[in-house]
């Protein structure tokens, strides 16, 4: 008898270590196909007053398009605001600011409760790096993102389709999956893609990452059928 | 009102803009004697080409008779040489393209065939599809300017962020406006 129930002790020590990842790894894809399916429709049963904002921003087209849709929100509902651009581009965060300004011009300084931030992020990847030390980089870009994610916990994330977004939309997902915070990931698709996906796009729409996905032409919704057409933001 | 040079003749300009890119094809096609003097032919009395981080330099000319041909590399803003422009050439980024459509100048744009991944060719073909502007290549760029018919193109109506904003908006619970 003794023989037997050491035998089977030494059974039993993998089986409830092969049983206990069976049943993690069920409970996390249980909780990702959760977070993908509810992230897909709306959250909230009566109107928030206001939602804290991430903007993501790209260089040069993509945050023309992007100020082009910040004009049309209504501020006072997306606050406070943060922005992020990429370390190397000083280009988008000045318009950024100068769009804020315009706004505080307009509803008078003392309005703002909150101040609006301006961040940056290393890139994953510059122009014409090497696959091999774009590697390091990435995780380094990642680990970033998931610092800036911790600090601003935004509500609401809008991005255009920069590298950029990639990193910060992934870290975002991933506290969705956790419960540390639930972000409304909007992506809108350049005006500049016509016909296929950007990288950023596919990578989003592919892993159900994004909430709402738009694109500007109509060939790519005939192609994409779980993005919204839009027209064109330019 | 039309802007006149020293002599009082109508001043004509192309404007050729290449944005924050290296794109030597397309001044070295917009240098060749074929395309100055088919847009001499066409009525045009000035050449600036904005040239940004390219390498190869064009050939200054005052003109006289023929077509006059400046240059420069950068400039904080293109707009005012946009707006004195009676037809602009650019490279094909969205910028350069809708700044220049919303000023309601005729636009050909010239796809960089270098580029790796050369996406920017789908916009300005489907603009040029939607005859809003006309789409070339810089060693077809004296056909495309020998062929072209202003006339024919059609003004491109402004952008609208509205419909993205309602959609967001619905999304969220925000009232729609």
């Amino acid at each position: 008898m003794d023989w037997g129930n050491g035998y089977c002790f030494f059974l039993t020590l993998p089986n409830l270590t092969i049983s206990f990842l069976i049943i993690a790894f069920t409970v996390i894809t249980i909780r990702i196909v959760y977070v993908i399916h509810r992230s897909s429709r709306p959250l909230y049963t009566s109107p928030p007053q206001s939602l804290s904002t991430l903007i993501i921003l790209g260089s040069g087209g993509h945050t023309a398009e992007m100020i082009n849709l910040l004009s049309v929100l209504q501020k006072d509902k997306f606050t406070p605001r943060v922005y992020i651009a990429a370390w190397t581009d000083n280009m988008s965060l000045q318009k950024a600011r100068v769009l804020e300004e315009s706004l505080v011009d307009q509803t008078g300084a003392q309005k703002v409760k909150v101040p609006t931030q301006f961040m940056q992020i290393y890139r994953s990847r510059e122009v014409g790096q090497s696959y091999l030390t774009s590697v390091g980089t990435t995780l380094l870009a990642m680990a970033h993102a998931t610092w800036l994610m911790i600090k601003i916990r935004p509500q609401v994330i809008l991005c255009n389709g920069p590298g950029t977004c990639i990193p910060l939309c992934v870290a975002a997902f991933l506290f969705k999956v956790v419960g540390i915070r639930w972000s409304s990931i909007f992506y809108v698709e350049s005006i500049a893609r016509v016909r296929r996906l950007s990288l950023s796009g596919l990578l989003l729409y592919k892993l159900g990452i994004s909430d709402q996905f738009y694109v500007q032409w109509p060939q790519l919704q005939k192609k994409y059928p779980r993005a919204h057409y839009v027209g064109c933001l330019m | 009102m039309e802007e006149t040079d020293e002599s009082g003749y109508p001043k004509r300009t192309v404007f050729v803009t290449v944005g924050t890119t290296c794109f030597d094809a397309l001044v070295r096609a917009v240098d060749t004697k074929e395309v100055k003097e088919e847009l001499s032919r066409r009525g045009y009395t000035h050449l600036l080409i904005q040239m940004g981080r390219g390498s190869y330099i064009p050939t200054k000319s005052i003109g006289d008779g023929s077509l006059a041909v400046d240059y420069f590399t950068f400039s904080s803003s293109i707009a005012e040489y946009l707006k004195s422009a009676s037809l602009v050439i650019s490279h094909a980024g969205s910028g350069s393209i809708f700044e220049t459509l919303r000023l309601g100048k005729p636009l050909i744009v010239v796809v960089n065939e270098d580029l790796m991944d050369n996406h920017q060719s789908e916009l300005a073909e489907e603009l040029a599809e939607r005859k809003h502007l006309f789409c070339a290549r810089p060693q077809t760029l004296h056909q495309t300017i020998a062929g072209m018919d202003l006339e024919s193109l059609i003004p491109y109506p402004p952008g609208d962020a509205r419909p993205v904003a309602k959609l967001i908006n619905r999304f969220l619970g925000f009232p729609e406006d």
